[in-house]
């Protein structure tokens, strides 16, 4: 039944974008024409079908309708329910459902104004993102249908995979889509614009909002994320620089530089073609970045369901949107006449974009190099960590530099107060050396980081206290980014050097005493849970420095289906730093392995990219209210 | 004679050309210098010299009743069925790592027989499995 109404909206839905784009062409090669109120009308419709078919498709999860492939393999009915809707985007086919679904609502959203915009941006934009969805709706029909049905119905389903029932993966992914998917709107809009000769500034206004938000959601979408390999993957760390999470990072890198150049190009008109550039390149990645993951041609830990055809089908889609955006652009662009000399606000927002696009190349290298050595000389290889951490953290270094001085220069105008510059810099030197003096921090790069993120921090302050003295207060946006992605690399510069870590074996009954710690194994427990089954540990671990004694109770969970094992950290955090203690069995052995760490500041950076991540709303609202 | 404008535009490519160039060398040499290069027993035992400084994946299956642990430390073999090597690492074991199943170790060799692993590879769940693993299991 479900499966019949889902496949009727799907083919509803392909006709009426269909009937968009054709619509569309017919209005824009009839000058007299105006945009009819019939067009808004099919855009309404369209993304109330496509919306209205995701909904079938998560209620079909909700009441565990196993006549659907997708339901039966990816839910059960002892699962929670928020897991049950967590599931219909939890797999590749509900997910790229969702991913349709957004598109259109971005559509819709910034389509119903018609007003706004100039005819021919307005017409070349709706067919390109129409054509978008379209070709998202076929790939969906043809090879990743959510509303197959399977003969004869299963009584039960075969359950999602345990460690994706969690709390903040099941809102990571729609978060994250809302960023990747909205940068579709911007790639429309770039085209419409090379299409139909827009004035760069009215065109920079037009998409500035749509590029803050999608920003927005990236930055949290990738928190999230964050934060669940905090505490489910039981490393202890974030951040691993794995393929997977690689690809969340590159689109976030181009939006970053746009959301910057694009303030360039509102003000001085200039830096057209850059913009553009950006626009187009941001959902190009955001495609690429899906191919990497979905196709299975990287290795990564973090697993999907991967499908060589499938991947086909997106290697398919990201050469058309690749080949046609840039070939419009090549054929559409206008040389642009760039002046600009002295060192001024333009400077230093082209610095932020050079620098974001070295970020970019990097970890792209990094990302893709391991497929290159494996096809061409069938050498296997992975690149980790410590190639990212010695080319991006130098780097890093000398942008939070220029991310302090940049936002004090003036437009057109001249740089700078160099008596403030060196002010700030022996204040974070003179910080720098007596953290060193106390805690006796021997390495360069780490107390280069902490120079560094200090100066910015400090800049920013000094920014803040004059723009509420002045009453300026369209910079709240850019001083809560600036001083959040500051205090960022502050708090992970400290996170990293401070941190403890002991691994260790102990059985039941056990004591082992390591650095100032006593890490006690009183006992296990054994008990039921709804959908699986608990083998808890009791630890007390005595700090006899401090006489502090804490209690931890980490989590060995057997699931049932499918059968896994998840082990779940026991976390306790305070203002100060996070406690850490996780436990796993080891095969034909009485002892359990025991990590036991210690991570100062742990909450700050979480505090740190939601301070950050806000900047991109506050602006948002400023913005609005001034239209 | 070269205008005031043109001159200019050919500074500013060669700056840029420039900076890319040496951006991309640096990239270069810091990506080979940090590749993680895969090994199986034999091809380690088959190498002329080895170096204890690099790091390295080694892969192959947990021998039978290879696991031993105490307090410090998990020791096991890792073997391709024609050569073996001998494993020690601290910290937390996958919860798919066992015996006679496949297993990737992170660390450096102290010799041809002896690994010290930083890092044995976690696979999140029973489907998934390292490519790497993959072929070695096809072989």
């Amino acid at each position: 039944m479900l499966s019949f109404f889902g496949n009727s909206l799907i083919l509803i839905s392909i006709l009426t974008s269909a009937l968009i784009v054709i619509k569309s062409i017919l209005v824009l090669n009839n000058k007299a024409s105006l945009i009819s109120i019939n067009i808004n009308n099919l855009i309404t419709l369209q993304t109330t079908i496509i919306v209205v078919s995701f909904l079938t498709l998560v209620s079909a999860f909700i009441i565990s309708d196993f006549s659907l492939i997708t339901v039966y393999q990816n839910s059960h009915t002892l699962k929670p329910l928020i897991y049950k809707i967590a599931g219909s985007w939890g797999n590749h086919e509900g997910s790229l459902l969702m991913w349709i679904a957004l598109m259109s609502l971005f559509s819709f959203l910034f389509f119903i104004k018609k007003n706004r915009y100039k005819r021919e941006y307005y017409l070349f934009t709706l067919i390109v993102q129409t054509s978008l969805i379209l070709l998202f709706l076929i790939f969906l029909v043809f090879s990743s249908n959510p509303f197959l049905k399977i003969l004869p119905e299963p009584m039960e389903g075969l359950g999602l995979n345990p460690i994706l029932q969690d709390p903040a993966l099941a809102i990571h992914p729609p978060l994250l889509y809302i960023g990747f998917v909205g940068s579709s709107i911007y790639f429309s809009a770039a085209i419409g614009a090379l299409m139909s000769n827009i004035d760069g500034a009215d065109f920079a206004k037009s998409i500035k909002n749509w590029i803050k938000i999608t920003w927005f959601f990236q930055t949290i979408g990738i928190l999230a994320g964050s934060i669940w390999a905090y505490y489910e993957l039981g490393w202890g760390g974030f951040w691993f620089w794995d393929p997977v999470e690689n690809a969340s990072l590159l689109p976030w890198f181009c939006m970053t530089a746009l959301l910057h150049s694009v303030i360039v190009l509102e003000k001085k008109k200039q830096l057209f073609s850059w913009v553009l550039v950006l626009c187009l390149m941001t959902f190009c990645l955001t495609i690429a970045g899906t191919f990497l993951v979905r196709s299975g041609v990287l290795n990564s830990v973090h697993t999907f369901a991967n499908d060589p055809q499938r991947g086909l089908f997106i290697l398919i889609i990201l050469s058309l949107t690749l080949i046609t955006s840039f070939g419009v652009y090549f054929l559409k662009n206008k040389e642009e006449n760039y002046n600009n000399s002295g060192i001024n606000r333009e400077t230093f927002i082209i610095t932020n974009n050079w620098f974001m696009m070295f970020y970019l190349i990097t970890v792209f290298l990094g990302t893709v190099y391991p497929i290159f050595t494996e096809v061409i000389s069938d050498i296997k290889v992975s690149v980790g960590p410590p190639f990212y951490n010695t080319v991006i953290i130098p780097f890093v270094v000398i942008f939070l530099l220029f991310m302090g001085i940049g936002p004090n220069s003036k437009w057109g105008g001249k740089f700078i107060n160099l008596k403030m510059f060196f002010l700030v810099l022996l204040a974070s030197v003179a910080i720098n050396i007596i953290l060193i003096y106390f805690f006796d921090t021997k390495s360069i790069l780490f107390n280069l980081i902490f120079i560094s993120s200090l100066f910015l921090i400090f800049y920013t302050i000094i920014d803040l206290m004059k723009s509420i003295r002045s009453k300026f207060l369209f910079k709240t946006s850019r001083i809560c980014s600036h001083l959040g992605f500051g205090l960022l690399v502050l708090f992970i510069g400290l996170n990293e050097n401070f941190s403890k870590e002991f691994d260790i074996n102990l059985k039941p009954g056990e004591t082992k005493k390591i650095d100032n710690y006593e890490i006690i194994f009183e006992n296990l427990n054994f008990y039921k849970k709804s959908n699986y089954n608990v083998v808890a540990g009791n630890f007390t671990v005595m700090n006899n420095k401090s006489n502090d004694l804490k209690k931890f109770k980490p989590e060995i969970r057997i699931y049932k289906n499918p059968e896994t094992l998840t082990f779940e950290a026991s976390i306790k955090t305070n203002l100060l730093s996070d406690k850490y203690l996780t436990m796993s069995n080891i095969q034909s052995s009485e002892y359990y392995n025991i990590k036991f760490q210690e991570k100062p500041l742990m909450i700050w950076i979480w505090i740190s990219v939601i301070l950050m991540s806000l900047g991109g709303i506050t602006r948002f609202y400023r913005s609005e209210n001034r239209l | 004679m070269l205008t005031k404008k043109v001159k200019k535009k050919i500074i500013l490519i060669s700056l840029i050309f420039l900076f890319l160039s040496s951006a991309l060398y640096f990239l270069y040499i810091s990506l080979n210098k940090n590749l993680l290069y895969f090994k199986t027993p034999t091809e380690i035992f088959n190498s002329e010299d080895i170096n204890i400084q690099r790091i390295i994946r080694v892969g192959g299956m947990v021998k039978k009743n290879s696991i031993v642990v105490n307090q410090e430390e998990v020791r096991f073999i890792i073997t391709d069925f024609k050569n073996e090597i001998s494993v020690s690492y601290k910290g937390v074991v996958p919860n798919l790592f066992s015996e006679e199943k496949g297993v990737i170790a992170e660390g450096s060799l102290k010799d041809k027989k002896f690994f010290i692993a930083k890092k044995i590879l976690a696979k999140h769940d029973e489907n998934y499995m390292p490519p790497e693993l993959k072929n070695l299991i096809k072989e």
